[in-house]
């Protein structure tokens, strides 16, 4: 190889050196350390089925480790609570979608547990900000799935597998989120109006909710269209209202066409808020319950479980496909 | 060219009779130019497709892949053949499914999504959808051309992904044949369906966890409103720099797209889009959304691309214009191929503020090794496209295009980058997969590819490299790339 054709320079350490990341690692400790699982803020602790008391409760490690705002992107450790996290991105007008939420929810449960907000109308699932992943296998080993970068297809997909998936197949040690600008201008709406009706007429509502009566909206952005668009539920009968409604317990997920069609007995009212557009229905929902999984699916999970933890060692107790129709309501 | 393995198609004659009975005797071809055709994408690479089949159902997807799982064929999925990284390229003589022939498409407004089937043209349904008022919204430059299928399978970008996000963000549910030959249903219409992201995993996966064969996407509505602005630059430094500061001011555009001053030439002279031919660089921005939120990004768009030194800032004064604009962009890769016939494509990422570092070691790169480069990308991503121009034809080039590729490669990571952004590893960036990931997080991907496929038979020898799994890569180097390559492929 002729000198003008040497490499560019050294490739970067891909190896993690962070000694906050290794000593987590540590904790979990190789296949042969016992069953662990880490705690979060247990906020949805009794989700996704009972944590096996044999299993070891560890912390992930905490602390926003890069944050630049032209990047808008940042790396955060899982056991950052929403809070911290957004003390350091509030100041660069820059949030991540996952707001709302209790101040003691950590950023590694929120993903772990993987269950959107109700901006998820306006703001996407929340699978969607994740950018990469480092965690500890089964093995006691810190991978990372994803890359660093706001675009990237770099081999299989990890990041979208380890969302939702209760730490069963890789506890979150740190991450690289999206962020995004903060709005200018935002506006909580209410009233009795035809919910299909007002979505078709919107453009893009951050999040529209419905009680079988009453209609809540949220509407975000410039201040001259926030205006625009809330005139115009104002003249379907809507008024500004301080904020959502309480969600009742309970949580189920439909195609979000059933919210449309739905033939409500009065009694139903009020006992449920469903999320339009999106299906996510809070409470007690009157309609079917959803069909089951295919048993092809179901198999395809046992084998990820499977590969990724031979040993039955993370998070014992809990598994993605026993998540209850009726999850527990408010977080 | 060389050739590594020189393979001798021996067809299975009972393969060819039951596929035939699965679908019909004119859908299924074996004939040595068909199979030359199917041989290749529209990488550099080629192989040789076993038998290529055109099934219309998934019933008959699934009975074709039952025929060639008894006979112990490899699968290869194929939608239109515009992969850049030999993704379609059929290794170990497969059962070639080319999609082509599967292009139904029902829109369900209720659910604000369409069922389509995996051979629908992305434009085609576009346009199918824009008088309901809504749009696909990931929009690669191929889009007259690639499938849905195929954008799913390399979770493709386009202009508009900046703000709209990547097919990923844009696909709710996948009907699949899986590598056993059962159906599954993977994601729904539900927000939140059971299990782990199976939807996740398989968009993005390059033909190797099965075959979709029903797509349910999302429809975005069209924006009421639309600002296309063209904003020229003496320096692509300055051009570069523009983009960093537009996301610095707290705009999120639609599209922030940047082509260098050779490729701004080759396309003016190609279709005569308006654009300055003396400029440096230039940009195109593109804002939507509700009107005065459009104005006021517009204002800024503006305000900082002068601030950076553009020397003028059009906007689009109608429709008309602004698809001219566009359609520059988009006819970019047909320009080049005025200037020399063949050309290589990079397609890593990089950090917004990277860009302007890596974009001039591309340069000095191409210089070293004497060859022209081309830079037309998603630079509101970090995107790079350098795109070498070159013909096949010239003794010796094809080693300084991969020797300058290479580079280009390691320039991005060292800038803190990934290996693709949007066209995926296929064959061809399979040895510098080793660059970006150390052995536990290959071997991760090595397993979740296990639980849909442990006995590799969807698309063998794509993606990961050999050894994945256990074997240890520590002295894995890209001058090692011809060993890696499956037999029957070659460069
Ligand atoms: C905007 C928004 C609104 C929401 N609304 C609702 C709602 O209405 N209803 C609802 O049910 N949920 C809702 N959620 C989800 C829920 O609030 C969070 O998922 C929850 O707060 C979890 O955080 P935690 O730290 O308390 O986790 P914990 O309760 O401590 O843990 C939850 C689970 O995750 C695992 N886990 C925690 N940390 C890690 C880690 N680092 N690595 C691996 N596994 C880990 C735990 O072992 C446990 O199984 C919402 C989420 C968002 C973003
Ligand atoms: C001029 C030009 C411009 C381009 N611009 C862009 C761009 O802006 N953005 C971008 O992202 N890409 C771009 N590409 C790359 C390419 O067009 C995309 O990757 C496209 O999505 C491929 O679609 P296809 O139908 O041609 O797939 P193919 O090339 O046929 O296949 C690609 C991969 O998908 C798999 N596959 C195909 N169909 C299925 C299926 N039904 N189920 C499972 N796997 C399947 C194949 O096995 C293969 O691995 C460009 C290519 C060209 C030639």
């Amino acid at each position: 190889m002729s000198a003008a054709l040497a490499p560019v320079g050294p490739l970067p350490d891909r190896v993690v050196r962070d000694p906050v990341l290794l000593a987590f690692a540590d904790q979990v400790g190789g296949q042969d350390a016992g069953p662990v699982a880490v705690q979060g803020g247990r906020t949805q602790w009794n989700l996704g089925g009972t944590a096996d008391p044999a299993a070891r409760l560890i912390r992930a490690p905490s602390g926003v480790v890069a944050f630049e705002p032209a990047e808008m992107t940042v790396q955060v450790r899982a056991g950052t609570t929403l809070d911290e996290l957004d003390a350091v991105l509030a100041p660069a007008g820059q949030r991540v979608a996952l707001q709302g939420l209790p101040a003691e929810a950590t950023v590694g449960g929120v993903l772990s547990v993987g269950l959107s907000g109700p901006m998820r109308l306006g703001h996407g699932p929340i699978r969607d900000t994740l950018l990469q992943a480092r965690y500890v296998s089964a093995e006691g080993l810190l991978v990372t799935a994803g890359g660093p970068t706001v675009k990237n297809v770099t081999g299989f997909d990890l990041c979208r597998v380890l969302v939702g998936s209760y730490g069963t197949l890789g506890l979150l040690a740190e991450v690289t989120l999206r962020t995004r600008p903060r709005p200018q201008a935002s506006v909580w709406l209410a009233g009795r109006a035809d919910p299909a009706d007002l979505f078709d007429r919107l453009y893009r509502p951050v999040s529209m909710l419905w009680n079988g009566a009453e209609v809540w909206l949220y509407l975000e952005g410039y201040p001259d269209d926030v205006a625009a668009q809330a005139a115009l539920a104002e003249s379907a009968g809507l008024s500004l209202v301080p904020g959502p409604p309480r969600f009742p317990a309970g949580r189920r997920s439909v195609p979000p066409a059933t919210l449309r069609h739905v033939r409500l007995d009065p009694a139903h009212q009020g006992h449920f808020v469903a999320e339009m557009g999106v299906g996510v229905v809070h409470g007690e929902w009157p309609g079917a319950s959803p069909a089951a999984a295919d048993t092809a699916v179901v198999a395809l999970n046992r084998q990820i479980k499977q590969l990724f933890d031979p040993y039955g060692r993370l998070n014992p107790g809990r598994d993605p496909m026993s998540v209850p129709t009726t999850r527990t309501g408010q977080p | 060219m060389t050739r590594t393995t020189a393979v001798e198609p021996r067809l299975n004659d009972a393969l060819v009779i039951e596929l035939a009975a699965c679908l019909s005797a004119d859908r299924v071809h074996t004939d040595h130019l068909e199979r030359a055709l199917y041989g290749r994408d529209a990488s550099l690479m080629r192989g040789d497709a076993g038998v290529v089949c055109f099934p219309r159902t998934t019933a008959e997807v699934q009975a074709a892949v039952r025929v060639a799982l008894r006979h112990g064929r490899a699968i290869v999925p194929r939608g239109s053949g515009t992969g850049l990284a030999g993704g379609a390229v059929p290794v170990q003589q497969p059962v070639l499914i080319v999609t082509t022939k599967m292009v139904d498409v029902e829109v369900d407004l209720a659910n604000r999504v369409a069922w389509v089937q995996p051979g629908v043209i992305n434009l085609d349904l576009t346009r199918q959808l824009r008088p309901l008022g809504f749009h696909f919204a990931p929009d690669p430059s191929s889009q007259q051309s690639c499938s849905l299928g195929g954008n799913v399978a390399n979770n493709s970008g386009g202009p508009h992904c900046l703000a709209y996000g990547v097919t990923s963000a844009h696909i709710v549910a996948i009907e699949v044949v899986l590598p056993d030959g059962e159906l599954a249903m993977l994601g729904g219409l539900g927000a939140d369906p059971d299990g782990y992201d199976l939807r996740g995993a398989f968009v993005g996966s390059e033909g190797c966890l099965g075959i979709a064969t029903r797509i349910a996407v999302r429809l975005t509505p069209n924006p009421p409103a639309v600002n296309t602005l063209l904003a020229d630059f003496v320096e692509p430094a300055h051009a570069a720099a523009a983009v960093s500061a537009i996301i610095a001011a707290g705009v999120v555009p639609a599209a922030i797209e940047m082509m260098d001053q050779r490729i701004t030439q080759a396309v003016e002279a190609f279709v005569g889009a308006g654009y300055p031919t003396d400029a440096g660089a230039i940009l195109l921005v593109e804002v939507d959304g509700l009107p005065s939120g459009v104005a006021a990004e517009t204002a800024i768009i503006e305000q900082v691309c002068r601030e950076q030194g553009a020397r003028s800032v059009r906007i689009a004064a109608d429709e008309a214009e602004r698809m001219l604009l566009w359609k520059g962009r988009k006819t970019a890769f047909g320009a080049v191929a005025r200037v020399k016939p063949n050309y290589y494509l990079h397609d890593t990422v990089v950090p917004r503020t990277k860009l302007l570092d890596v974009l001039q070691q591309v340069y000095a790169i191409a210089e070293r090794h004497e060859l022209i480069v081309m830079n037309v990308f998603h630079a509101g991503d970090g995107n790079l496209h350098p795109l070498l121009v070159f013909d096949a034809a010239e003794p010796g080039i094809l080693e300084r295009v991969h020797a300058a590729g290479e580079q280009i490669v390691r320039a991005s990571l060292e800038a803190g980058g990934v290996l693709s952004g949007e066209h995926g590893i296929g064959l061809e960036k399979q040895s510098f997969m080793a660059w970006q990931f150390t052995q536990p997080d290959l071997d991760a991907q090595a397993r979740l590819r296990d639980a849909f496929d442990p006995h590799a038979r969807f698309n063998p020898g794509k993606v990961l490299p050999a050894g994945s799994r256990c074997g240890d890569l520590a002295h894995l180097d890209a001058q090692h790339r011809d060993r890696l390559l499956a037999d029957g492929v070659w460069v």
